[in-house]
């Protein structure tokens, strides 16, 4: 995996199983998606272009499910549907809806006046001039719309993978959490050729002569059906334990890799992100997830964080890093944001990560208690000496210690703050700090060494012995390659870890990750 | 044949039909003449129940049609519209095929019927399997009176079928529609606004106005006992050629002088006496023979067509 000039070539050659999987995955579930939408779209379209005073509120209804952003709409399905295929097919069906029956609506309801008056008076029945007339005039729209449909579909599959549904996004979105451009477009190349590949097929079949369209009228809910079927050919494993991997878990020598080539682990794993994961670890859809060691909900959902008795996961000390240039800038940024140096243990950190993520207490009010507690609140100083831009990943613990740190600096300096949070992933935040889009953020040791520096296995195991010689590592390179420094550590070690519901661990008697591989290779 | 009886249709407060009445003998062929909006097409429309009246009766052959199938209703009845209404996606012999396979003919019934009416509508096998919009505006027309035709229904309904034609393609349509035997045997209810074409084509005329009927009768009663100012100033701009083409030669009959020369050629008496004036002037005849229907023959020219047509007028009026 650490190979530096590793090809995209090579990477897909490295990977071609995965990446078979994920293409099929990725095919299987754009076209059943569609399939089940043109069985509800078609006769949706054609009913309302009968009841035409129907046709504004359903089309509207519609319409504000396309504007539902993808991500929300997979997130409100989990409650409802749970993890996995079935959530991220009802998502992408209704995407799909809006364009079918907006076209064949259209469609219809094109069809010149004088042919269908002339079919009702030359005696066929409602049915006759619907499938003998109104439907083969109006195939070419509604073709179009179907291939709107899938071009979406195409597209907004790839976030499936977010809940844990596959596809082509398990690459995508590992390669943005490990900063691997090779795994970002081994998944996005062949998704965007997937989408050109069905819109070039799809247009063909759109100029076709009316009498060919007949065929394909009959041969088109077969060729979706079959597509639809791919979807479960990968699937057709499993195992004792199901194990739920974030993305970036995956692609890690100090995440699934270590797993697989240290402790030999062999698990039936699904790639899953981490926002539903501790979730559906609690609801027992998963039994073993990769989380991190001070995320609160930990304590939330009562997971046990298993023993790393062979020691492949490095240590994760969060410490703000910082452009070298706006130390220069803002001489006193550095002795402020060194104020939280060794403030906050792995138990503090859990417990304000378990306030926010599962008291639902916002970040702001985390953070200034956090500060009041330990008496380094200072009311603001409204100063105007410039402003220090402050970036955080999309999760909780970045968002709190952003905030910290916001207001350490306005109570304690004349400078202002502005907020960049949420940044999606490493690779983001990261690119973000080098073009001087944000002047720090916290990042951690580990993420550091593994996917910014992206070391070799022999620097690996060489500096991540103690939390100090990676530490020191990070700091030295970080400082050659990118003039970027790192403060004093924050304390806590916020690494990953493999964990597992506390009753289900005690039960099998698994402690340690050695103990779950004795568990999973015993019959 | 076809009696429609005090039929009214509302759309809203609008009044498009009120209530008319009138009746259709077999074989007959009647005009419902008017200008846009005057409820002849609506009209139309309720005798094959593509609009279904707010009230009123309509029967054909003593049958009234609220009470049979829709479906079943306009199998049995041909339509021809203004814009021809082809299947863009059916090749001109599925066209024509559509009613048959309605009737579950079977296929070598339908290719001889189809076959048979392209004779007679002066299209070549060719066409067959093109597609309508292959096809000029009057073939497209044949087309669709094919297509009306080729079940053989007693009843042809027909809605402006010359309307989108230019000039010279509606003359020519015309004047086959005229002597297509197929039609003699139909009774044919027909929508225009042109007044030259109900001449033309009609035995009778409705007359109608803001969904009523003003006038109903022969060519010739519109033309000579006009019901009121409406009628006479509807028909006043093409008055004298209209005069010709509603009055027969037979009507002129006792007018015309005695005298014989050829039996061979003679015209029929029915003729009417545009068509006369035709053959005299354009063919430069100095006379024509008619015969009447008791095998009379007279000789005339153009001098005594004309003074016997100023006499006949001076009787009417």
């Amino acid at each position: 995996m650490n190979e530096r000039q590793q090809t995209l070539l090579e990477f897909m050659q490295q990977q071609s199983d995965k990446l078979a999987v994920q293409t099929l995955q990725h095919i299987g579930l754009t076209f059943i998606s569609l399939f089940i939408a043109v069985l509800i779209g078609l006769p949706l379209g054609i009913f309302i272009a009968r009841k035409k005073k129907l046709s504004g509120s359903v089309l509207g209804v519609a319409g504000i499910l396309q504007t539902i952003p993808s991500i929300a709409l997979l997130g409100f399905m989990i409650p409802i549907l749970g993890i996995g295929a079935k959530p991220a097919i009802v998502a992408l069906l209704l995407y799909a809806l809006l364009p079918i029956i907006r076209n064949t609506y259209t469609g219809i309801t094109g069809v010149d006046a004088s042919v269908k008056e002339a079919a009702v008076a030359m005696g066929m029945s409602k049915w006759q001039i619907l499938f003998k007339v109104e439907l083969p005039l109006a195939m070419p729209v509604i073709l179009a719309g179907i291939r709107t449909a899938t071009v979406i579909n195409v597209g907004v599959a790839t976030l499936a993978s977010y809940i844990a549904a596959g596809g082509l996004g398990e690459f995508i979105f590992g390669g943005i959490s490990l900063n691997n451009t090779n795994m970002i477009l081994a998944g996005a190349i062949p998704a965007a050729l997937l989408a050109i590949i069905f819109d070039f097929l799809l247009s063909l079949i759109q100029k076709l002569n009316f009498k060919k369209v007949r065929r394909v009228a009959y041969a088109l809910p077969v060729l979706l059906f079959l597509l639809s079927s791919l979807y479960f050919i990968p699937s057709a494993y499993g195992g004792k334990l199901t194990a739920g991997f974030t993305p970036e878990f995956m692609g890690r020598q100090d995440g699934n890799l270590g797993l697989e080539s240290k402790y030999g682990l062999k698990i039936h794993t699904i790639v899953i992100s981490d926002a539903v994961m501790y979730k559906a670890a609690y609801e027992k859809q998963l039994d073993v997830i990769s989380g991190y060691s001070t995320d609160g909900r930990l304590k939330a959902y009562g997971l046990v964080v298993l023993d790393d008795d062979k020691g492949i996961f490095p240590p994760y000390y969060a410490a703000p890093i910082v452009r070298e240039d706006a130390l220069r800038k803002f001489p006193e940024l550095e002795k402020t944001l060194n104020l939280l140096s060794g403030k906050i243990n792995d138990s503090v950190m859990t417990d304000l990560n378990y306030r926010t993520d599962y008291l639902h207490q916002s970040p702001e009010r985390v953070a200034k208690d956090f500060l009041v507690v330990h008496k380094l609140w200072k009311t603001s100083r409204e100063g105007n000496g410039g402003i220090v831009r402050i970036g955080s990943k999309i999760f909780g613990e970045q968002y709190i210690l952003a905030n910290i740190y916001s207001m350490l600096i306005k109570g304690y300096t004349n400078y202002n703050v502005s907020t960049k949070t949420g940044l999606g992933g490493t690779k983001i935040c990261f690119d973000a700090l080098t073009n001087d889009q944000i002047d720090f953020y916290p990042e951690y040791t580990g993420t550091g060494l593994l996917a910014i520096l992206q070391a070799s296995p022999k620097i690996i195991t060489e500096v991540t012995k103690n939390k100090d010689s990676t530490y020191n590592y990070v700091q030295q390179e970080f400082k050659k390659r990118y003039q970027i420094k790192w403060l004093k550590p924050i304390g806590f070690n916020n690494a990953y870890a493999l964990m597992m519901r506390e009753q289900q661990a005690k039960s099998l008697n698994i402690k340690t990750i050695s103990s779950l591989k004795r568990y999973l290779n015993s019959k | 044949m076809i009696k429609v009886d005090s039929v009214s249709k509302h759309f809203g407060k609008t009044k498009a039909v009120d209530s008319i009445s009138f009746e259709v003998q077999e074989q007959e062929n009647l005009i419902l003449l008017g200008t846009s909006g005057c409820g002849k097409t609506t009209t139309l429309k309720m005798i094959n129940r593509l609009i279904e009246p707010t009230s009123g009766n309509i029967f054909i052959n003593g049958k009234n049609i609220a009470d049979e199938q829709p479906e079943t209703l306009r199998r049995s009845i041909g339509y021809v519209l203004q814009n021809n209404g082809l299947f863009p996606h059916y090749t001109v012999a599925e066209n024509i095929a559509i009613v048959p396979n309605l009737l579950k003919w079977d296929k070598k019934k339908t290719e001889n019927r189809t076959a048979e009416l392209m004779e007679k509508l002066h299209l070549t096998a060719d066409y067959l399997h093109v597609y309508p919009n292959e096809l000029s505006g009057g073939q497209q027309q044949r087309i669709g009176l094919a297509r009306a035709l080729v079940s053989d229904p007693p009843v042809l309904l027909m809605d402006e079928p010359f309307g989108a034609l230019d000039n010279v393609t509606r003359a020519n349509i015309q004047k086959e529609f005229k002597a297509l035997d197929e039609l003699t045997r139909k009774t044919i209810i027909m929508v225009t606004h042109d007044v030259q074409e109900a001449f033309e084509l009609g035995n009778r005329i409705c007359l109608m106005d803001k969904g009523t009927i003003i006038q109903s009768g022969t060519p010739a009663d519109l033309l000579f006992k006009p019901a009121n100012k409406f009628v006479k100033d509807f028909l006043e701009d093409q008055r004298l050629q209209l005069e010709f083409k509603a009055i027969k030669l037979i009507d002129l009959w006792p007018l015309l002088p005695d005298h014989q020369k050829d039996k061979a050629h003679a015209l029929p008496a029915n003729t009417d006496i545009w068509s006369a004036l035709e053959l005299l002037r354009f063919h430069n005849a100095e006379t024509i023979d008619i015969r009447n229907e008791q095998n009379e023959i007279k000789t005339i020219g153009f001098e005594q067509l004309m003074s016997a047509f100023n006499q006949y007028k001076n009787k009417q009026a």
